[in-house]
């Protein structure tokens, strides 16, 4: 199905999943990080050419010490594209993934006609501080990400109990990376200043967003909404900010409709 | 061998239930705790004591930096530190030390520390700690996987701000300095003696040793826990070919009480380090370490956060459990003698930093300790690692001859020396 590649960027090889066939279709994961068997890429990938890259440090891949900011990461997406040798692809991006999708939009609004950001960071609202993702205890993760916390958290460990030092160790080393890398976003404050330049994506965008989202809330949805003009809201119910594994087939329904060319 | 008497500055009046009541000694800690009119005698009981000890022959007095944290009421050491020196004389002032990626710019510590080194006549022996996460990232908000790199940036500016008598230009990636040219000027020469306080990061490690710079291990859990750790360091400088194993290349903090007997000393300090172990580590463990604030090669050689929750949990620590454990050491001079050598001998550290003041321990019984410690204690200890005694690398050089702080001369004296009357 999908399959682990990599391709050579000026910064870093960049480890991704490629699969399925049908328009190509680049999607940007979040602050967790993505497997193979990602029941959202496998929805995707039915009716799409998907091609979703690795942040420096997760998975296999390596730590890019030079790629600090967001301008840095943001121009590594679009090199990413490049190298795929992909041509204004449907570009989504779950969370922290939406954020730089977000942001790849603004910088090249040119380059992007179709645009899918599910439940994105990179705003703040005063009246809706997100919840501090780098203070938590694994076992607090669940009820911020998923509609059904305990279903979510047997999704997380696999079935494992969240004080199997095992589990734990493994979880400990592979936070460090990720986070250690999606901090340069989103530490301590999920907010490099996308708010003012969220008005250049000229993308038809397509936001969705877990109606029962506690991580971001369903609030930052109608925030953006507002900013970017050609926007649209696909709110998907009973489902959390990992709305991607709730609910893959809505999601995937949803981005599908970016598939029809006005 | 180098004593420095340090007071961490815990707020003593955590309430009982404080651990079941609050999440968080640090970082989150509930304001209303705090009480500013009660510290205005805690702050200066604080430096009273700090001055007394000072009195007592321990070779410097100790200060450190905390943000929002209940058993560090001291964001600013170098506040205290300036107290210190205009009401002390000989001790060397041991600033452990400004979290040198928190200033902005950093230059403010190569302009503070200088001022401290030049009013107390060259008795700075400073400190660059990289900080723990609960201060620099959860408090002071730095990006944890850039901490490190910032911190370096700022020490190669503090010390080419240091060593460079010509006003120079600054191209970092996180200060961008035209005119770098600061004044005062530090006394001591090319710079004060740089004591680094680490947690077990390997680059600490090699950050010491490439620079000479003495390595602190400032740990609350004693000198049987700290064996691993510093072994890694010593390891460390065998490996990499440093010139000498000098003991003054590395330094411990360890909590230390001191009565007639060993009974006595249960008796006096038991409450004081239960309250320390119990209500003041009570730290959040979601707040211990950032992700990315380590580095993989740190936390793959196994160096975790002593906050961390690692099937340690000091509430349910007895006084039996603290001093055999080695958390604490305690008790008549003799015991307290002898678990020293054993705590000098076994780390290999020739700079102890005596953890004195404990938890809501009052003046008197500190005073006691210290006392005891100094005149019964010390002197044993002083004449370990003979072959090491001329080292001086790694501690401040004062002037020789240094003015006495308070002394303008009298109304009659200057009405005599210009010639006027009263």
């Amino acid at each position: 199905m999908l399959e682990l590649k990599t391709i050579a960027t000026p910064h870093v090889p960049v480890r991704y999943f490629e699969g399925g066939s049908g328009n190509p279709l680049v999607f940007f994961h979040g602050a967790g990080g993505l497997t193979a068997q990602d029941p959202l890429l496998v929805k995707l990938a039915e009716r799409h050419h998907v091609y979703a890259p690795l942040l420096p440090g997760y998975g296999d891949s390596e730590e890019a010490p030079a790629l600090r900011d967001m301008l840095d990461m943001t121009l590594h997406g679009w090199d990413v594209i490049g190298a795929l040798g992909l041509e204004d692809p449907i570009i989504v991006g779950h969370s922290m993934g939406g954020m730089i999708a977000a942001e790849m939009a603004a910088v090249a609004p040119n380059d992007v006609s179709r645009l899918a950001l599910i439940c994105p960071s990179g705003l703040w609202l005063e009246d809706h501080p997100i919840p501090d993702i780098f203070s938590m205890l694994p076992f607090e993760y669940p009820r911020y990400l998923f509609h059904d916390p305990v279903a979510g958290a047997a999704m997380m460990t696999q079935g494992t109990a969240f004080d199997d030092p095992d589990w734990l160790k493994g979880f400990l080393v592979t936070n460090a990376r990720q986070l250690g890398m999606a901090g340069r976003l989103l530490f301590p404050i999920p907010d490099r200043g996308l708010a003012q330049r969220l008005y250049r994506i000229k993308a038809r965008t397509l936001l969705i967003w877990g109606d029962s989202d506690k991580l971001i809330v369903p609030a930052y949805a109608h925030a953006f909404k507002k900013a970017i003009e050609q926007a649209e809201l696909v709110s998907v119910p009973e489902a959390g900010h990992a709305v991607n594994l709730e609910r893959p087939d809505i999601v995937a329904q949803a981005i599908g409709r970016l598939d029809e060319r006005r | 061998m180098r004593f420095t008497w340090f007071n961490l500055m815990p707020w003593p009046y955590l309430p009982e239930d404080f651990r079941q009541k609050h999440r968080s000694v640090w970082v989150d800690i509930d304001s209303r705790v705090f009480d500013p009119a009660r510290s205005h005698e805690v702050y200066n009981s604080y430096m009273d004591l700090l001055e007394y000890a000072g009195t007592l022959g321990f070779d410097g007095i100790g200060v450190n930096e905390h943000h929002q944290n209940g058993y560090g009421i001291m964001p600013s050491p170098n506040i205290i530190a300036a107290g210190l020196a205009r009401r002390s004389s000989d001790a060397a002032l041991v600033v452990l030390g400004n979290s040198i990626a928190l200033y902005n710019p950093p230059v403010r510590v190569a302009e503070e520390f200088a001022m401290l080194d030049c009013i107390s006549g060259g008795r700075l022996v400073a400190g660059f700690p990289v900080g723990t996460s609960m201060d620099t990232n959860y408090c002071y908000g730095q990006i944890p996987s850039l901490t490190r790199e910032k911190y370096l940036e700022a020490h190669d500016l503090i010390m080419r701000a240091w060593h460079e008598p010509d006003p120079f230009a600054f191209n970092g990636r996180y200060n961008k300095l035209r005119h770098v040219n600061i004044w005062p000027r530090p006394i001591q020469q090319p710079n004060p003696p740089i004591h680094i306080p680490g947690g077990g990061s390997v680059e600490t490690y090699d950050f010491c040793i490439d620079h000479t710079y003495s390595y602190s291990y400032l740990s609350f859990t004693g000198y049987i826990r700290a064996k691993a750790l510093l072994q890694g360091y010593w390891d460390r400088v065998a490996q990499r070919n440093a010139p000498d194993t000098s003991p003054y290349r590395a330094g411990f903090a360890q909590t230390i009480c001191v009565a007639e007997t060993d009974e006595e000393a249960e008796r006096l300090y038991a409450p004081h380090v239960n309250y320390f172990y119990n209500r003041c580590l009570h730290v959040y463990p979601g707040f211990a370490d950032a992700p990315g604030y380590r580095t993989i090669k740190t936390i793959q050689s196994g160096a975790l956060s002593q906050y961390a929750p690692a099937g340690r949990d000091f509430a349910t620590l007895t006084w039996k459990d603290l001093t055999e454990g080695g958390h604490v050491i305690a008790g008549s001079p003799e015991t307290v003698r002898q678990r020293m050598e054993e705590l000098i001998k076994g780390l290999h550290v020739g700079n102890i930093f005596c953890l004195m003041h404990v938890g809501d321990m009052p003046q008197e019984k500190c005073m006691y300790s210290t006392k005891l410690f100094a005149e019964k204690v010390m002197p044993h200890l002083r004449g370990m690692f003979p072959e090491h005694a001329s080292d001086d690398r790694f501690w401040c050089k004062p002037l020789a001859k240094r003015v006495q702080p308070g002394s303008l001369p009298s109304e009659t004296e200057i009405a005599a020396r210009l010639g006027a009357t009263v």
